[in-house]
């Protein structure tokens, strides 16, 4: 067996493991990793997703058993300090001595910390792994305790302007500081910076441009910067992303070859200047660069384990550093060289201020090559010119189309099977078209998740996702095999088209439908879904189909283990007079129920029997009760916290929102139920943001979330727009919850929906914001017809003496189920145990 | 527990000794289900009206013994009329009280008749 040791267990560093243990010849090798960090590689490139959505857990490349299943010794928390070309071994700083055959340096780089005075203060931290961000998370904390606020960033970079949002999240006015006079200065040229800094500005971030850094001030902790043109500002919290050092201090020290400017000497085959050492990832210094992105640093991994194993791949001689950047709510890309402009290179722009929309291409002045370009404002043609770009395709005739959008209609590529398979798609695994569609063509994939599963794609950067996306429809649609989804034996179709055949052919009933587009005698996975189509159509209650209803919908009340019934009156906003709980409290005693308060801010009485619901109903609606629909995949409660009305914090009045937004939708029928929640400022005591819509108040309105919940696999609330008053608000609740209506799976609530929904947030942005398919009046017309048409459903039951007599436990008889049986419970009872 | 559910025994058209009246047809939810009660039994009693049949079952669900399955939804599986149970959607066949999910359970099935728009349940005792 050879030994194969890995120094540095980042994210190339474990995609050289994960390559070799997919190497036929693998049983050959005996791999040994250390690591410096605490836990597994994880993904640094979602890393700021760690302050939003994502646990160090999720974060992980992989489990830590996967290195066990694979036969890998991993050592964390264990720092190579040494190593001894000629006896080829490494020592670590607990001692370990190790012999290596092939020695894999994968030591990645730390961050710049420029030499400025007082930079060594409380309060300066960098953006590189999860134990930074911890100590950020914590030291915003503090601050924010005692009331200070304010954060700078030092680089405007891609890294710097994340970690400004990432500061934003924390719930900090951040600042950005660049010493270049414009943003991105890597990547953009001043007009595309200039419209970067006005989206950033607009999202309350501060941008100051060609400032240099004299002095970090302040006693223990960081107060104050202070810049060479003699101004300063006040911060609390400093974030260095001054750019990255490669972290070649083992190597240097053993008398391995470095760059002047460091970074590891390596030759085409990732080599260092001893032939069984390779360096790979941001610590290798190839052709003159050290190259800060996973992409690149991926193919050397690929290269190192093709050459260790007796392949002979080498490293493309030119990099590409194509980027998108991630999470600060606006669209920046840039890819090949951006900058290019010559005798035979022109620019072609196109800049828009109105939408904040700046493109630039650069083609050759015969027309003939792409040869880089830039995008700010809306990056969707990113794949394409990408694919252009880097494929060397042909252009059309007017290059400018490919920045206005051709007059035609199509897509400026016509399709992504006019690709050629050569045509790298996903470039972090450098996976190209070829791969992808054969593997469909072969069959030994069937769909997007295989694809994903067995090559990796969209995985690093996840860039190339739509693209991927794209490709998977396209070409399972030209070999005849899209896969149908039907909800049972008995509809052959999905929930959105069987909305549609409802919709259209105008069926009420089941019979209907089973006659119309059905067969057999429905079932209990279709009958709900039908009822809820219905409902969701014509704002049916429960009562009109009961026989169809899912088994708590049918007798308007959740279904307990002994057979018995709760009760959940609507109580909008968790608001409730003294009068009306007094009701609550008698009506409970008169019958004997078991009273909790719920974790949605109301009370659910227990133990009701069956002739008992409209007895109970009908005398808490004539005290003012309605249903609370706690039986049914329909809005729930919208949660609220106090609010501007007594909270000494609170900024908008979120209990009278809550309300008015509760009563809005309250009946309306969904594929999931629906849960809200309107906090009054951000400290968001009402959770808006673990629900399926959130409604938190800031400066100049409300900012709204949509598709979270708490539940099995919580989900936080993404958001869709800020600062918005009432009405728009309410507007783009209308689009969202009807788009949401019309287009998901039975029982997929929305995070789920919005997972699977092609294009994410930003297209759910683009067409409920900017109505981008021209149907959100449609969808407000619908909701408004549906509000229009609400009616209690207990109501309808007590006042119609037919809807009652469901409520019966006998056809034949009077009695009630007498094998009902209860235990006590403290001061109330229980059903006895199964 | 155990002799609840042994009062509840299959009982087939032809071992039926007594046919007991239980209501006119429209006392039953078309395309739904209801209870009856026969002595100490409780007997669900379901009306596939897109079939014009009718079936019975013991309305005990074998699962947890609770007395729930006449509120269950009704339909078919590749012809076989069935009920699912409201508390945790085990499904029986009508036909012969299966367990449709591939488990243990076992339901008792009673026939029905339908003479002069009522509605009759077979009992063997
Ligand atoms: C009564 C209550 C527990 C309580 O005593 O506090 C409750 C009770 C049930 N929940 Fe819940 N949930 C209750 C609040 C919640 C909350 C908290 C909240 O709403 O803020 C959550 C997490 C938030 C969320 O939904 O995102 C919650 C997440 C769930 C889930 C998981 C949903 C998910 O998407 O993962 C289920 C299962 C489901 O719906 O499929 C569930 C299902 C149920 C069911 C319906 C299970 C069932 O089928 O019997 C329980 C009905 C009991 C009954 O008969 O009333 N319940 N449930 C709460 C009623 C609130 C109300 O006033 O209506
Ligand atoms: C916030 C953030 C966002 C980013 N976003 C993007 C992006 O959008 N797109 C993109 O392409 N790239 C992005 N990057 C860059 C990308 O994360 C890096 O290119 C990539 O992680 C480099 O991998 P690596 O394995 O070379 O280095 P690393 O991931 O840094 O791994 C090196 C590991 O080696 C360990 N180590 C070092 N020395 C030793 C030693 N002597 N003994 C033991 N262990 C040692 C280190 O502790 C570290 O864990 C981002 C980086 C950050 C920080
Ligand atoms: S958490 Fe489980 S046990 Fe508790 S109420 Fe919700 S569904 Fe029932
Ligand atoms: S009690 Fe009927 S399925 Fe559980």
């Amino acid at each position: 067996m050879r030994k194969i040791v890995v120094v540095g267990n980042g994210m190339v560093g474990y995609k050289f493991c994960e390559k070799l243990v997919a190497h036929p010849n693998f049983e050959a090798y005996h791999v040994v990793v250390f690591g410096e960090e605490p836990r597994p590689a994880y993904d640094r490139v979602h890393l700021s997703e760690y302050f939003s959505d994502k646990s160090a857990d999720e974060l992980l490349m992989a489990p830590v058993n996967w290195y066990q299943e694979n036969s890998i010794e991993l050592r964390t928390s264990e720092l190579v300090t040494a190593i001894d070309l000629e006896n080829k071994s490494i020592k670590t700083h607990k001692h370990t001595v190790l012999d290596y055959d092939y020695l894999i340096l994968a030591t990645g780089s730390s961050p710049f910390v420029p030499p400025i005075k007082g930079s060594d203060k409380q309060g300066v931290f960098v953006y590189r792994t999860i134990e930074d961000l911890d100590a950020m998370k914590s030291y915003a904390s503090k601050i924010k305790m005692v009331g200070k606020r304010s954060a700078a960033v030092l680089g405007g970079g891609l890294l710097g302007l994340e970690a400004a949002n990432a500061a934003k999240e924390l719930g900090l006015d951040a600042h950005v500081i660049e010493f270049a006079p414009r943003l991105m200065p890597r990547q953009l040229d001043q007009a595309a910076s200039n419209m970067l800094q006005s989206k950033i500005e607009s999202l309350g971030i501060g941008i100051h441009l060609n400032k240099a850094t004299n002095e970090v001030v302040g006693e223990e902790r960081i107060e104050r910067m202070d810049f060479a043109d003699e101004t300063h500002l006040d911060v609390d919290m400093l974030i260095i992303s001054a750019g990255i050092r490669p972290r070649d201090e083992l190597a240097r020290q053993s008398g391995i070859q470095v760059g002047p400017r460091g970074g590891i000497y390596v030759n085409e085959k990732m080599q260092t200047s001893d032939p069984n050492i390779f360096a790979i990832g941001e610590v290798a210094l190839y052709n003159e660069g050290i190259y800060g992105l996973v992409a690149p640093g991926y193919e050397m991994a690929e290269v190192a384990v093709e050459q260790i194993t007796g392949g002979d791949k080498c490293m493309a001689a030119s990099i590409d550093m194509s980027t998108q950047l991630k999470l600060i709510g606006t669209e920046v890309a840039s890819f090949g060289d951006p900058f290019v402009e010559n005798q035979d290179i022109v620019a072609i722009t196109y800049e828009n201020k109105q939408s904040g929309i700046y493109k630039r291409i650069n083609v050759a002045k015969d027309g003939t090559r792409l040869y880089g370009g830039i995008l700010v404002g809306d990056s969707s043609d990113y794949n394409t010119l990408f694919q252009i770009y880097y494929n060397v395709m042909k252009l059309p005739e007017n290059p400018e189309d490919l920045i206005l959008g051709s007059r035609g209609g199509d897509s400026i590529l016509g399709s992504v099977l006019d690709l050629p398979d050569t045509a790298q798609i996903c470039s972090c695994e450098s996976i190209s078209k070829g791969e992808i569609c054969n593997s469909l063509e072969e069959g030994t994939c069937a769909d997007l998740k295989d694809i994903i599963k067995c090559t990796k794609a969209t995985t690093g950067c996840g860039g190339c996702k739509p693209m991927v996306v794209d490709l998977v429809n396209e070409t399972l649609k030209s070999l005849g095999k899209e896969v149908k989804d039907m909800i049972c034996e008995h509809f052959k179709y999905n929930r959105q088209e069987l909305y549609d055949l409802v919709k259209v052919k105008k069926i009420e009933t089941f019979e209907e439908a089973l006659a119309t587009i059905g067969r057999g005698c429905g079932c209990e996975i279709c009958k709900p879904v039908m009822a809820s189509i219905f409902s969701s159509i014509y704002m049916d209650t429960a009562n009109k189909q009961p026989v169809i209803q899912d088994s708590n919908d049918r007798f308007l009340a959740n279904i307990q283990r002994n057979g018995t019934y709760s009760i959940v009156p609507r109580v909008p906003g968790g608001e409730i007079s003294p009068e009306k709980l007094i009701v609550l409290g008698e009506v409970a005693k008169k019958y004997d129920l078991y009273t909790k308060i719920t974790g949605g801010q109301r009370i659910d009485l227990f133990g009701a029997e069956l002739h008992e619901l409209p007895l109970i109903w009908k005398e808490l609606i004539d005290a003012g009760f309605e249903s609370g629909h706690a039986y049914g995949k329909s809005l729930r409660t919208v949660k609220s916290c106090v609010g501007s009305t007594w909270c000494r914090y609170g900024m908008h009045e979120s209990v009278s929102f809550a309300i008015d937004i509760e009563n809005r939708y309250r009946g309306l029928r969904s594929p999931h139920k629906l849960k809200g929640g309107v906090s009054g400022c951000i400290r968001e005591c009402a959770e808006a943001r673990g629900k399926d819509f959130g409604l938190i108040a800031v400066d100049g309105g409300w900012n709204l979330y949509v598709c979270g919940n708490g539940g099995a696999t919580p989900k936080h609330a993404i958001l869709l727009a800020e600062q918005l008053d009432d009405e728009t608000c309410v507007k783009y609740l209308d689009r969202f919850l009807m788009f949401y209506i019309r287009t998901a799976g039975p029982l997929v609530r929305t995070a789920p929906w919005l997972d699977k929904l092609e294009g994410g947030i930003d297209y759910l942005k683009k067409v409920v914001v900017e109505d981008s398919l021209g149907i959100a009046a449609e969808l407000e017309a619908e909701m408004q017809g549906l509000v229009n048409k609400y009616e209690c459903e207990w109501k309808q039951a007590v006042e119609d003496p037919e809807m009652a007599a469901r409520f019966k436990h006998f056809v034949n008889s009077e009695d009630s189920d007498d094998t009902i049986e209860y235990v006590a419970l403290r001061d109330q009872k229980m059903p006895r145990r199964w | 527990m155990e002799e609840l559910l042994n009062q509840y025994k299959t009982v087939t058209q032809d071992n039926a000794t007594i046919w007991f009246k239980v209501g006119k047809t429209t006392d039953f939810p078309a395309n739904g289900g209801a209870c009856i009660k026969h002595q100490n039994k409780q007997i669900a009693v379901y009306n596939f009206s897109l079939t014009s049949s009718w079936y019975a079952c013991q309305n005990l669900c074998p699962h947890k013994m609770e007395m729930v399955l006449s509120r269950g939804m009704i339909g078919d599986r590749e012809g076989i009329p069935k009920v699912a149970c409201p508390l945790h959607k085990k499904t029986f066949s009508l036909e012969d009280g299966s367990n449709l999910n591939g488990e243990d359970y076992k339901i008792a099935v009673y026939p029905v008749k339908i003479e002069d728009e009522m509605v009759y349940i077979g009992f063997a005792e």
